[in-house]
Protein backbone atom coordinates (compact mmCIF):
# COMPACT_ATOMS: atom_id res chain seq x y z
CA UNK A 1 0.00 0.00 0.00
CA UNK A 2 1.34 3.86 -1.13
CA UNK A 3 0.17 6.75 1.04
CA UNK A 4 1.21 9.96 -0.66
CA UNK A 5 1.30 12.26 2.59
CA UNK A 6 1.35 16.42 2.57
CA UNK A 7 1.97 19.32 5.32
CA UNK A 8 1.90 22.74 4.13
CA UNK A 9 -0.13 23.43 7.75
CA UNK A 10 2.43 26.05 8.97
CA UNK A 11 5.81 27.66 7.76
CA UNK A 12 7.12 24.14 6.76
CA UNK A 13 6.54 22.39 3.17
CA UNK A 14 6.63 18.94 3.12
CA UNK A 15 5.57 15.77 1.13
CA UNK A 16 6.29 11.84 1.44
CA UNK A 17 5.85 8.89 -0.17
CA UNK A 18 5.26 5.61 2.18
CA UNK A 19 4.94 2.52 1.18
CA UNK A 20 3.85 -0.66 3.84
CA UNK A 21 6.24 -0.45 6.61
CA UNK A 22 9.01 1.88 4.16
CA UNK A 23 9.57 5.32 4.27
CA UNK A 24 10.41 5.62 0.72
CA UNK A 25 10.72 9.79 -0.13
CA UNK A 26 10.53 12.78 2.27
CA UNK A 27 11.20 16.12 0.78
CA UNK A 28 10.81 19.13 4.11
CA UNK A 29 11.98 22.42 3.56
CA UNK A 30 11.47 25.82 6.21
CA UNK A 31 11.59 28.55 4.02
CA UNK A 32 10.05 31.71 3.01
CA UNK A 33 9.32 31.07 -0.10
CA UNK A 34 4.99 30.28 -0.56
CA UNK A 35 3.63 26.66 -0.13
CA UNK A 36 2.40 27.44 -3.51
CA UNK A 37 6.04 28.12 -4.89
CA UNK A 38 7.09 24.93 -3.11
CA UNK A 39 4.68 21.78 -2.63
CA UNK A 40 4.22 20.79 -5.91
CA UNK A 41 8.17 21.31 -6.99
CA UNK A 42 9.40 19.08 -4.16
CA UNK A 43 6.44 16.50 -4.97
CA UNK A 44 7.59 16.72 -8.81
CA UNK A 45 11.38 16.01 -7.41
CA UNK A 46 10.40 12.88 -5.96
CA UNK A 47 8.01 11.46 -8.42
CA UNK A 48 10.99 11.97 -10.94
CA UNK A 49 13.74 10.92 -8.48
CA UNK A 50 11.78 7.57 -7.71
CA UNK A 51 10.60 7.30 -11.06
CA UNK A 52 6.47 7.24 -9.33
CA UNK A 53 3.81 6.47 -11.50
CA UNK A 54 1.30 8.15 -9.81
CA UNK A 55 -1.45 6.10 -10.53
CA UNK A 56 -0.12 3.28 -8.19
CA UNK A 57 -0.92 5.50 -4.98
CA UNK A 58 -3.74 4.63 -2.99
CA UNK A 59 -4.42 7.10 -0.85
CA UNK A 60 -3.63 11.24 -0.35
CA UNK A 61 -3.21 12.28 3.30
CA UNK A 62 -3.09 15.11 4.14
CA UNK A 63 -2.50 17.36 7.05
CA UNK A 64 -6.12 18.94 7.32
CA UNK A 65 -6.02 21.12 10.32
CA UNK A 66 -5.29 23.46 12.24
CA UNK A 67 -2.69 25.89 11.20
CA UNK A 68 -2.70 28.43 8.44
CA UNK A 69 -5.64 29.02 6.38
CA UNK A 70 -3.56 29.78 3.55
CA UNK A 71 -1.40 26.75 4.18
CA UNK A 72 -3.87 24.27 5.04
CA UNK A 73 -6.11 25.32 1.57
CA UNK A 74 -3.07 24.90 -0.26
CA UNK A 75 -2.30 21.41 0.68
CA UNK A 76 -6.09 20.52 0.82
CA UNK A 77 -6.84 22.08 -2.76
CA UNK A 78 -3.57 20.21 -4.08
CA UNK A 79 -4.40 16.57 -2.46
CA UNK A 80 -8.34 17.48 -4.10
CA UNK A 81 -6.90 18.10 -7.57
CA UNK A 82 -4.81 14.74 -7.38
CA UNK A 83 -7.68 13.39 -5.53
CA UNK A 84 -9.52 14.06 -8.49
CA UNK A 85 -7.21 13.45 -11.31
CA UNK A 86 -6.04 10.05 -10.03
CA UNK A 87 -9.71 8.91 -8.57
CA UNK A 88 -7.86 8.39 -5.27
CA UNK A 89 -9.56 9.17 -1.40
CA UNK A 90 -8.15 11.29 0.69
CA UNK A 91 -7.42 10.74 4.42
CA UNK A 92 -7.60 14.26 6.85
CA UNK A 93 -4.89 13.58 9.26
CA UNK A 94 -5.52 15.90 12.31
CA UNK A 95 -2.38 18.49 12.08
CA UNK A 96 -1.79 18.32 16.11
CA UNK A 97 -1.88 14.45 15.66
CA UNK A 98 0.77 14.20 12.73
CA UNK A 99 2.88 16.23 15.08
CA UNK A 100 2.87 13.81 17.83
CA UNK A 101 2.98 11.37 16.61
CA UNK A 102 6.61 11.91 15.56
CA UNK A 103 7.55 11.09 19.06
CA UNK A 104 6.37 7.65 18.52
CA UNK A 105 7.15 5.00 21.75
CA UNK A 106 8.01 7.61 24.23
CA UNK A 107 6.69 7.12 27.87
CA UNK A 108 6.55 10.85 28.31
CA UNK A 109 2.96 12.67 27.35
CA UNK A 110 3.62 15.12 24.19
CA UNK A 111 2.08 17.89 23.69
CA UNK A 112 2.72 19.84 20.57
CA UNK A 113 1.83 23.30 20.22
CA UNK A 114 1.09 25.68 17.25
CA UNK A 115 1.16 29.65 17.40
CA UNK A 116 -2.34 30.66 16.42
CA UNK A 117 -1.86 34.48 17.33
CA UNK A 118 -3.60 36.42 19.74
CA UNK A 119 -1.85 34.76 22.44
CA UNK A 120 -3.50 30.95 21.35
CA UNK A 121 -2.10 28.15 20.79
CA UNK A 122 -3.30 25.03 18.55
CA UNK A 123 -2.84 22.22 20.90
CA UNK A 124 -3.27 18.89 22.10
CA UNK A 125 -2.22 16.23 24.43
CA UNK A 126 -1.14 12.77 23.46
CA UNK A 127 0.89 9.78 24.71
CA UNK A 128 1.85 6.31 23.45
CA UNK A 129 -0.36 3.17 24.73
CA UNK A 130 0.17 -0.52 23.46
CA UNK A 131 -1.70 0.10 20.26
CA UNK A 132 -0.07 3.65 19.24
CA UNK A 133 -0.78 6.87 19.74
CA UNK A 134 -3.43 7.77 22.68
CA UNK A 135 -5.40 11.24 22.75
CA UNK A 136 -5.66 12.53 25.72
CA UNK A 137 -7.16 16.32 25.11
CA UNK A 138 -8.01 16.28 21.03
CA UNK A 139 -6.67 19.18 19.29
CA UNK A 140 -8.20 22.17 19.94
CA UNK A 141 -7.51 26.29 19.69
CA UNK A 142 -6.59 27.71 23.48
CA UNK A 143 -5.03 30.19 25.33
CA UNK A 144 -1.32 29.44 26.33
CA UNK A 145 -2.39 29.46 29.81
CA UNK A 146 -5.35 26.78 29.47
CA UNK A 147 -2.85 24.50 27.47
CA UNK A 148 -0.07 24.67 30.54
CA UNK A 149 -2.88 24.29 32.89
CA UNK A 150 -3.96 21.59 30.85
CA UNK A 151 -0.31 19.65 30.78
CA UNK A 152 0.24 20.60 34.17
CA UNK A 153 -3.43 18.76 35.90
CA UNK A 154 -1.64 15.62 34.22
CA UNK A 155 1.11 15.67 36.50
CA UNK A 156 3.60 13.77 34.15
CA UNK A 157 6.55 14.60 32.17
CA UNK A 158 5.85 16.22 28.68
CA UNK A 159 7.55 16.68 25.31
CA UNK A 160 6.16 19.78 23.84
CA UNK A 161 6.99 20.21 20.12
CA UNK A 162 6.00 22.48 17.08
CA UNK A 163 6.46 25.88 16.25
CA UNK A 164 4.63 27.43 19.46
CA UNK A 165 7.45 26.62 21.43
CA UNK A 166 9.91 29.37 20.50
CA UNK A 167 6.96 31.32 20.91
CA UNK A 168 6.32 30.72 24.34
CA UNK A 169 9.20 28.94 25.87
CA UNK A 170 9.40 32.15 28.94
CA UNK A 171 6.00 31.42 29.01
CA UNK A 172 6.34 27.34 29.76
CA UNK A 173 9.33 28.01 31.52
CA UNK A 174 7.84 29.96 34.13
CA UNK A 175 4.32 28.40 34.68
CA UNK A 176 5.08 24.47 34.12
CA UNK A 177 5.14 22.90 36.56
CA UNK A 178 5.89 19.15 35.58
CA UNK A 179 9.32 17.75 33.99
CA UNK A 180 9.30 18.61 30.39
CA UNK A 181 11.73 19.03 27.09
CA UNK A 182 11.60 20.83 24.12
CA UNK A 183 11.63 18.65 21.00
CA UNK A 184 15.29 18.54 19.10
CA UNK A 185 15.25 20.14 15.69
CA UNK A 186 14.72 17.05 13.48
CA UNK A 187 11.31 16.28 15.56
CA UNK A 188 9.69 19.43 16.42
CA UNK A 189 8.32 20.32 13.21
CA UNK A 190 5.48 19.32 10.76
CA UNK A 191 6.71 15.79 8.23
CA UNK A 192 4.63 14.55 5.96
CA UNK A 193 6.38 10.99 6.71
CA UNK A 194 4.40 11.48 9.84
CA UNK A 195 1.26 12.37 7.93
CA UNK A 196 1.80 9.47 5.86
CA UNK A 197 2.33 6.93 8.54
CA UNK A 198 -0.49 8.02 10.19
CA UNK A 199 -2.83 7.98 7.50
CA UNK A 200 -2.16 4.49 6.23
CA UNK A 201 -3.11 3.63 9.77
CA UNK A 202 -6.94 5.81 9.15
CA UNK A 203 -7.07 4.73 5.76
CA UNK A 204 -7.24 0.96 7.12
CA UNK A 205 -9.47 1.82 9.66
CA UNK A 206 -11.84 3.36 6.91
CA UNK A 207 -11.41 6.93 8.18
CA UNK A 208 -11.39 8.59 4.67
CA UNK A 209 -13.57 10.67 2.43
CA UNK A 210 -13.81 11.18 -1.39
CA UNK A 211 -11.62 14.56 -2.91
CA UNK A 212 -14.84 16.15 -3.11
CA UNK A 213 -16.19 16.14 0.02
CA UNK A 214 -12.79 17.17 1.61
CA UNK A 215 -12.43 20.32 3.10
CA UNK A 216 -9.76 21.63 6.08
CA UNK A 217 -10.72 21.89 9.90
CA UNK A 218 -9.59 25.50 10.85
CA UNK A 219 -11.03 25.10 14.12
CA UNK A 220 -11.78 28.53 13.84
CA UNK A 221 -14.19 30.33 12.08
CA UNK A 222 -13.17 33.45 10.19
CA UNK A 223 -13.22 36.65 11.57
CA UNK A 224 -16.28 38.30 10.18
CA UNK A 225 -18.32 35.50 11.45
CA UNK A 226 -16.84 36.04 14.59
CA UNK A 227 -17.33 39.61 14.49
CA UNK A 228 -20.99 38.70 13.51
CA UNK A 229 -21.86 36.63 15.80
CA UNK A 230 -20.61 38.79 18.47
CA UNK A 231 -22.73 41.34 17.20
CA UNK A 232 -25.69 39.49 16.96
CA UNK A 233 -25.30 38.14 20.60
CA UNK A 234 -24.74 41.81 21.41
CA UNK A 235 -28.06 42.62 20.20
CA UNK A 236 -29.61 39.52 21.33
CA UNK A 237 -28.83 40.40 25.12
CA UNK A 238 -29.62 43.82 24.98
CA UNK A 239 -33.15 43.20 24.18
CA UNK A 240 -33.92 40.69 26.73
CA UNK A 241 -32.85 43.94 29.05
CA UNK A 242 -34.94 46.14 27.06
CA UNK B 1 -8.37 24.47 -43.35
CA UNK B 2 -8.50 21.27 -41.07
CA UNK B 3 -7.23 22.25 -37.36
CA UNK B 4 -6.51 20.06 -34.54
CA UNK B 5 -9.16 20.20 -31.81
CA UNK B 6 -7.61 21.56 -28.78
CA UNK B 7 -9.80 20.75 -25.62
CA UNK B 8 -9.10 22.43 -22.77
CA UNK B 9 -10.36 22.85 -18.41
CA UNK B 10 -10.52 26.35 -17.24
CA UNK B 11 -10.61 27.02 -13.28
CA UNK B 12 -11.65 30.42 -11.93
CA UNK B 13 -11.93 31.63 -8.34
CA UNK B 14 -10.41 34.04 -7.91
CA UNK B 15 -13.45 36.51 -6.09
CA UNK B 16 -16.81 35.07 -5.09
CA UNK B 17 -17.77 32.58 -8.05
CA UNK B 18 -16.17 29.01 -8.33
CA UNK B 19 -16.25 27.70 -11.91
CA UNK B 20 -15.24 25.38 -14.32
CA UNK B 21 -15.52 25.63 -18.01
CA UNK B 22 -14.75 22.77 -20.80
CA UNK B 23 -13.66 25.15 -24.05
CA UNK B 24 -12.42 24.01 -27.62
CA UNK B 25 -10.61 26.06 -29.71
CA UNK B 26 -11.01 29.06 -27.73
CA UNK B 27 -15.04 29.78 -29.08
CA UNK B 28 -16.52 26.79 -28.32
CA UNK B 29 -17.97 26.48 -25.04
CA UNK B 30 -18.99 22.72 -24.16
CA UNK B 31 -19.65 23.61 -20.77
CA UNK B 32 -19.54 26.64 -18.04
CA UNK B 33 -20.36 25.60 -14.25
CA UNK B 34 -20.72 28.38 -11.67
CA UNK B 35 -20.95 28.25 -8.18
CA UNK B 36 -21.48 31.68 -6.96
CA UNK B 37 -21.56 32.34 -3.47
CA UNK B 38 -23.57 35.69 -3.63
CA UNK B 39 -25.98 34.68 -0.60
CA UNK B 40 -23.37 34.01 1.58
CA UNK B 41 -21.42 37.14 1.26
CA UNK B 42 -24.90 39.32 1.81
CA UNK B 43 -24.78 38.78 5.40
CA UNK B 44 -22.04 40.75 5.36
CA UNK B 45 -22.69 43.40 2.56
CA UNK B 46 -19.78 42.75 0.56
CA UNK B 47 -17.31 39.68 -0.22
CA UNK B 48 -15.28 38.63 2.56
CA UNK B 49 -11.89 37.26 1.17
CA UNK B 50 -11.66 33.96 3.97
CA UNK B 51 -15.43 33.05 3.50
CA UNK B 52 -14.62 32.95 -0.04
CA UNK B 53 -11.59 30.82 0.25
CA UNK B 54 -13.21 28.62 2.45
CA UNK B 55 -16.17 28.00 -0.06
CA UNK B 56 -13.87 27.56 -2.64
CA UNK B 57 -12.20 24.85 -1.37
CA UNK B 58 -15.24 23.14 -0.59
CA UNK B 59 -17.38 23.27 -4.04
CA UNK B 60 -14.15 23.26 -6.53
CA UNK B 61 -14.59 19.30 -7.14
CA UNK B 62 -17.90 19.89 -7.51
CA UNK B 63 -17.71 21.95 -9.73
CA UNK B 64 -14.93 20.52 -12.39
CA UNK B 65 -16.65 17.37 -12.15
CA UNK B 66 -19.83 18.70 -12.99
CA UNK B 67 -18.30 20.83 -16.17
CA UNK B 68 -15.93 17.70 -17.14
CA UNK B 69 -19.86 15.93 -17.14
CA UNK B 70 -21.49 18.48 -19.36
CA UNK B 71 -19.15 18.36 -21.82
CA UNK B 72 -19.20 14.71 -22.18
CA UNK B 73 -15.70 14.52 -21.57
CA UNK B 74 -12.71 13.27 -19.16
CA UNK B 75 -9.17 14.70 -18.08
CA UNK B 76 -8.13 11.91 -20.59
CA UNK B 77 -9.22 13.80 -23.87
CA UNK B 78 -8.04 17.24 -22.25
CA UNK B 79 -4.88 19.16 -24.14
CA UNK B 80 -4.47 21.61 -21.13
CA UNK B 81 -5.41 23.12 -17.55
CA UNK B 82 -6.02 26.62 -17.62
CA UNK B 83 -6.35 28.96 -14.72
CA UNK B 84 -6.64 31.93 -13.40
CA UNK B 85 -3.66 33.57 -11.30
CA UNK B 86 -4.39 37.00 -10.91
CA UNK B 87 -5.46 39.65 -10.33
CA UNK B 88 -8.18 38.88 -7.60
CA UNK B 89 -8.20 37.92 -3.57
CA UNK B 90 -5.04 35.78 -2.81
CA UNK B 91 -6.39 33.58 -0.68
CA UNK B 92 -9.22 32.69 -3.35
CA UNK B 93 -6.86 32.62 -6.44
CA UNK B 94 -4.37 30.18 -4.13
CA UNK B 95 -7.42 27.41 -4.09
CA UNK B 96 -7.90 27.27 -8.22
CA UNK B 97 -4.13 27.53 -8.71
CA UNK B 98 -2.96 24.89 -6.20
CA UNK B 99 -6.02 22.62 -7.59
CA UNK B 100 -5.22 23.44 -11.40
CA UNK B 101 -1.78 22.26 -10.85
CA UNK B 102 -2.58 19.23 -8.92
CA UNK B 103 -4.41 18.18 -12.04
CA UNK B 104 -1.83 18.73 -14.48
CA UNK B 105 0.60 17.22 -12.58
CA UNK B 106 -1.10 13.93 -12.27
CA UNK B 107 -2.63 13.82 -15.60
CA UNK B 108 0.95 15.56 -17.32
CA UNK B 109 -0.94 18.03 -19.02
CA UNK B 110 0.32 21.89 -19.72
CA UNK B 111 -0.74 24.24 -17.23
CA UNK B 112 -1.45 27.93 -18.21
CA UNK B 113 -1.96 30.21 -16.23
CA UNK B 114 -4.51 33.31 -17.23
CA UNK B 115 -4.82 36.58 -16.75
CA UNK B 116 -8.10 37.54 -15.01
CA UNK B 117 -8.88 40.66 -17.35
CA UNK B 118 -7.64 39.08 -20.25
CA UNK B 119 -10.52 36.16 -19.49
CA UNK B 120 -13.17 39.09 -19.15
CA UNK B 121 -11.60 40.45 -22.71
CA UNK B 122 -11.88 37.01 -24.47
CA UNK B 123 -14.95 36.39 -23.49
CA UNK B 124 -16.44 38.66 -26.09
CA UNK B 125 -14.90 35.90 -28.61
CA UNK B 126 -17.08 32.77 -27.46
CA UNK B 127 -20.51 34.33 -29.32
CA UNK B 128 -18.65 36.41 -31.48
CA UNK B 129 -16.93 34.25 -34.02
CA UNK B 130 -16.30 36.63 -36.32
CA UNK B 131 -14.40 39.22 -33.80
CA UNK B 132 -10.78 39.44 -34.17
CA UNK B 133 -7.86 41.82 -32.73
CA UNK B 134 -7.04 44.76 -33.20
CA UNK B 135 -10.31 46.05 -30.92
CA UNK B 136 -11.16 48.70 -28.61
CA UNK B 137 -12.62 46.87 -25.19
CA UNK B 138 -13.52 48.73 -21.74
CA UNK B 139 -13.78 46.19 -19.14
CA UNK B 140 -16.02 47.41 -16.27
CA UNK B 141 -16.30 45.35 -12.95
CA UNK B 142 -16.44 45.08 -9.35
CA UNK B 143 -12.75 45.29 -9.00
CA UNK B 144 -12.07 46.86 -12.22
CA UNK B 145 -12.51 49.93 -15.03
CA UNK B 146 -9.57 49.54 -17.53
CA UNK B 147 -9.80 51.04 -21.26
CA UNK B 148 -7.48 48.58 -23.12
CA UNK B 149 -6.62 48.28 -27.13
CA UNK B 150 -6.13 44.54 -27.98
CA UNK B 151 -3.27 44.77 -30.36
CA UNK B 152 -3.06 40.84 -31.36
CA UNK B 153 -4.51 37.98 -29.21
CA UNK B 154 -2.09 38.16 -25.85
CA UNK B 155 -0.74 41.75 -26.70
CA UNK B 156 -2.30 44.78 -24.65
CA UNK B 157 -2.47 48.39 -24.37
CA UNK B 158 -3.89 50.07 -21.73
CA UNK B 159 -5.11 53.56 -22.38
CA UNK B 160 -6.94 54.13 -19.16
CA UNK B 161 -8.01 52.64 -15.76
CA UNK B 162 -9.57 54.22 -12.93
CA UNK B 163 -7.47 56.09 -9.95
CA UNK B 164 -9.76 55.19 -7.11
CA UNK B 165 -13.12 52.63 -6.99
CA UNK B 166 -13.87 50.45 -9.84
CA UNK B 167 -17.60 51.15 -11.94
CA UNK B 168 -18.83 47.96 -10.00
CA UNK B 169 -17.31 48.98 -6.63
CA UNK B 170 -19.22 52.72 -7.06
CA UNK B 171 -22.34 50.79 -7.90
CA UNK B 172 -22.05 48.60 -4.58
CA UNK B 173 -21.33 51.49 -2.65
CA UNK B 174 -24.69 53.53 -3.93
CA UNK B 175 -26.76 51.13 -3.25
CA UNK B 176 -25.59 50.33 -0.01
CA UNK B 177 -26.01 54.74 0.65
CA UNK B 178 -29.82 53.97 -0.50
CA UNK B 179 -31.03 50.96 1.24
CA UNK B 180 -30.84 48.37 -1.92
CA UNK B 181 -27.84 45.87 -0.62
CA UNK B 182 -25.16 43.83 -2.24
CA UNK B 183 -24.48 42.97 -5.47
CA UNK B 184 -25.08 46.87 -6.29
CA UNK B 185 -25.09 46.80 -9.72
CA UNK B 186 -28.52 44.77 -10.94
CA UNK B 187 -29.85 46.48 -8.06
CA UNK B 188 -29.38 49.86 -9.18
CA UNK B 189 -30.26 48.99 -12.43
CA UNK B 190 -33.52 47.81 -11.41
CA UNK B 191 -34.30 50.54 -9.05
CA UNK B 192 -33.14 53.31 -11.97
CA UNK B 193 -36.14 52.28 -14.14
CA UNK B 194 -38.45 53.58 -12.00
CA UNK B 195 -36.50 57.15 -11.56
CA UNK B 196 -35.42 60.10 -14.00
CA UNK B 197 -31.90 60.26 -15.11
CA UNK B 198 -31.76 63.89 -15.25
CA UNK B 199 -33.33 64.37 -11.89
CA UNK B 200 -30.07 65.26 -10.04
CA UNK B 201 -26.95 66.73 -11.88
CA UNK B 202 -24.35 64.46 -10.41
CA UNK B 203 -20.38 64.84 -11.37
CA UNK B 204 -19.07 63.20 -14.40
CA UNK B 205 -15.25 63.16 -13.28
CA UNK B 206 -12.66 63.85 -15.69
CA UNK B 207 -8.53 63.44 -15.34
CA UNK B 208 -6.90 66.74 -16.55
CA UNK B 209 -3.45 65.30 -16.81
CA UNK B 210 -4.77 61.59 -18.49
CA UNK B 211 -7.77 62.23 -20.81
CA UNK B 212 -8.02 58.12 -20.77
CA UNK B 213 -8.08 57.36 -16.86
CA UNK B 214 -11.26 57.29 -14.83
CA UNK B 215 -12.48 58.24 -11.62
CA UNK B 216 -15.54 57.26 -9.58
CA UNK B 217 -14.89 58.04 -5.53
CA UNK B 218 -16.11 61.89 -6.35
CA UNK B 219 -19.22 60.91 -7.86
CA UNK B 220 -19.74 58.25 -5.24
CA UNK B 221 -19.43 60.77 -2.48
CA UNK B 222 -21.34 63.36 -4.27
CA UNK B 223 -24.39 60.95 -4.14
CA UNK B 224 -23.52 60.15 -0.51
CA UNK B 225 -23.75 64.45 0.11
CA UNK B 226 -26.88 64.45 -1.34
CA UNK B 227 -28.25 61.66 0.38
CA UNK B 228 -26.94 63.28 3.40
CA UNK B 229 -27.83 66.83 3.07
CA UNK B 230 -31.42 65.85 2.44
CA UNK B 231 -31.72 63.99 5.44
CA UNK B 232 -30.01 66.57 8.01
CA UNK B 233 -32.51 69.14 6.08
CA UNK B 234 -34.98 66.81 6.95
CA UNK B 235 -36.01 66.41 3.20
CA UNK B 236 -36.96 63.20 1.81
CA UNK B 237 -35.46 62.12 -1.47
CA UNK B 238 -36.38 59.87 -4.00
CA UNK B 239 -34.32 56.64 -4.62
CA UNK B 240 -35.13 55.59 -7.84
CA UNK B 241 -33.99 59.08 -9.29
CA UNK B 242 -30.92 59.20 -7.28
CA UNK B 243 -30.19 55.79 -8.75
CA UNK B 244 -31.01 56.76 -12.32
CA UNK B 245 -29.11 59.77 -11.99
CA UNK B 246 -26.02 58.27 -10.56
CA UNK B 247 -26.25 55.51 -13.14
CA UNK B 248 -26.51 57.81 -15.91
CA UNK B 249 -23.33 59.93 -14.88
CA UNK B 250 -21.48 56.95 -14.59
CA UNK B 251 -22.50 55.50 -17.88
CA UNK B 252 -21.86 58.76 -19.56
CA UNK B 253 -18.41 58.72 -18.52
CA UNK B 254 -17.69 55.03 -19.39
CA UNK B 255 -19.11 56.25 -23.10
CA UNK B 256 -17.08 59.29 -23.57
CA UNK B 257 -13.76 57.66 -22.20
CA UNK B 258 -14.39 54.80 -24.89
CA UNK B 259 -15.38 56.92 -27.57
CA UNK B 260 -12.68 59.66 -27.88
CA UNK B 261 -9.83 56.18 -27.45
CA UNK B 262 -12.12 55.06 -30.44
CA UNK B 263 -11.36 58.56 -32.63
CA UNK B 264 -8.16 58.67 -31.11
CA UNK B 265 -6.54 55.54 -32.23
CA UNK B 266 -8.83 54.91 -35.39
CA UNK B 267 -10.64 51.83 -33.83
CA UNK B 268 -13.65 50.24 -35.49
CA UNK B 269 -14.14 47.61 -33.40
CA UNK B 270 -15.27 47.81 -30.04
CA UNK B 271 -16.12 45.49 -26.90
CA UNK B 272 -17.35 45.69 -23.35
CA UNK B 273 -16.62 43.17 -20.60
CA UNK B 274 -16.65 42.72 -16.83
CA UNK B 275 -19.86 42.08 -14.99
CA UNK B 276 -20.91 45.94 -15.11
CA UNK B 277 -21.11 45.06 -18.89
CA UNK B 278 -23.97 42.99 -18.14
CA UNK B 279 -26.09 46.18 -17.31
CA UNK B 280 -28.44 46.76 -19.85
CA UNK B 281 -28.86 50.48 -20.04
CA UNK B 282 -24.99 51.08 -20.49
CA UNK B 283 -25.16 48.63 -22.92
CA UNK B 284 -27.79 50.17 -25.10
CA UNK B 285 -25.88 53.91 -24.41
CA UNK B 286 -22.58 52.21 -25.97
CA UNK B 287 -24.56 50.52 -29.23
CA UNK B 288 -26.21 53.87 -30.16
CA UNK B 289 -22.59 55.58 -29.54
CA UNK B 290 -21.13 53.20 -31.35
CA UNK B 291 -23.78 53.14 -34.20
CA UNK B 292 -23.39 56.51 -34.53
CA UNK B 293 -19.89 56.37 -35.54
CA UNK B 294 -20.18 53.21 -37.65
CA UNK B 295 -18.17 51.44 -35.39
CA UNK B 296 -18.86 47.32 -34.74
CA UNK B 297 -20.24 47.13 -31.34
CA UNK B 298 -19.54 43.44 -29.05
CA UNK B 299 -20.58 42.55 -25.93
CA UNK B 300 -20.99 39.27 -24.24
CA UNK B 301 -24.14 37.79 -23.02
CA UNK B 302 -24.92 38.40 -19.36
CA UNK B 303 -23.43 34.79 -18.19
CA UNK B 304 -20.46 35.30 -19.92
CA UNK B 305 -19.90 38.78 -18.07
CA UNK B 306 -19.76 37.65 -14.89
CA UNK B 307 -16.55 35.60 -13.46
CA UNK B 308 -16.66 32.19 -14.97
CA UNK B 309 -14.01 29.47 -15.87
CA UNK B 310 -15.51 29.95 -19.93
CA UNK B 311 -13.42 33.36 -20.32
CA UNK B 312 -10.74 31.59 -18.92
CA UNK B 313 -10.97 28.38 -21.61
CA UNK B 314 -10.80 31.11 -24.66
CA UNK B 315 -8.46 33.08 -23.46
CA UNK B 316 -6.37 30.03 -22.19
CA UNK B 317 -6.21 28.92 -25.83
CA UNK B 318 -4.80 31.38 -27.88
CA UNK B 319 -1.27 31.33 -25.02
CA UNK B 320 -1.77 27.85 -25.67
CA UNK B 321 -1.21 28.35 -29.71
CA UNK B 322 1.43 31.07 -28.46
CA UNK B 323 3.55 28.33 -26.37
CA UNK B 324 2.75 29.51 -23.10
CA UNK B 325 3.28 26.98 -20.37
CA UNK B 326 3.65 27.92 -16.38
CA UNK B 327 5.44 25.56 -14.06
CA UNK B 328 4.71 23.99 -11.13
CA UNK B 329 5.96 26.80 -9.09
CA UNK B 330 2.62 29.07 -10.59
CA UNK B 331 1.82 31.39 -7.30
CA UNK B 332 -1.70 33.42 -7.27
CA UNK B 333 -0.31 37.01 -8.00
CA UNK B 334 -3.48 39.25 -6.58
CA UNK B 335 -2.09 42.37 -7.80
CA UNK B 336 -0.96 41.01 -11.66
CA UNK B 337 -1.25 43.42 -14.17
CA UNK B 338 -2.42 43.26 -17.78
CA UNK B 339 0.12 41.91 -20.28
CA UNK B 340 2.75 41.12 -17.79
CA UNK B 341 4.67 37.39 -17.24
Amino acid sequence: MKILGLDSSGLVASVALVEDDTLVAEYTTNYKKTHSQTLLPMMDEIRKMLELDLTTIDAIAVAAGPGSFTGLRIGSATAKGLGLALDRPIVPVPTVDALAYQLWGTDCYVCPMMDARRNQVYTGIYRFADDGLETVLPQCAIGIDEAINAVNEKDHKVIFTGDGVPVFTEYIQQNCCVPYVFAPAHRNRQSAASVAVLGMQYYKEGRYVSAAEHAPEYLRVSQAERERMERENAERNSGTQN
Amino acid sequence: MDEKEIKILAIESSCDETAAAVVVNGRDVRSNVISTQIPLHTLYGGVVPEIASRKHTERINQVITEALKEADTTLDDLDAIAVTYGPGLVGALLVGVAEAKAIAFAKDLPLIGVHHIEGHISANYIENKDLKPPFLCLVVSGGHTHLVKVADYGVYEILGRTRDDAAGEAFDKVARAIGLGYPGGPKIEQKAKEGNPQAIAFPRPKMADDPYDFSFSGLKSAVLNYINGAKMKGESYNEADIAASFQKAVIDSLVDHAMRAIDEFGMDTFAIAGGVASNGTLRSAMEDACRKKGVKFYHPSPILCTDNAAMIGAAAYYEFLQGKRDGWDLNAVPNLKLGER
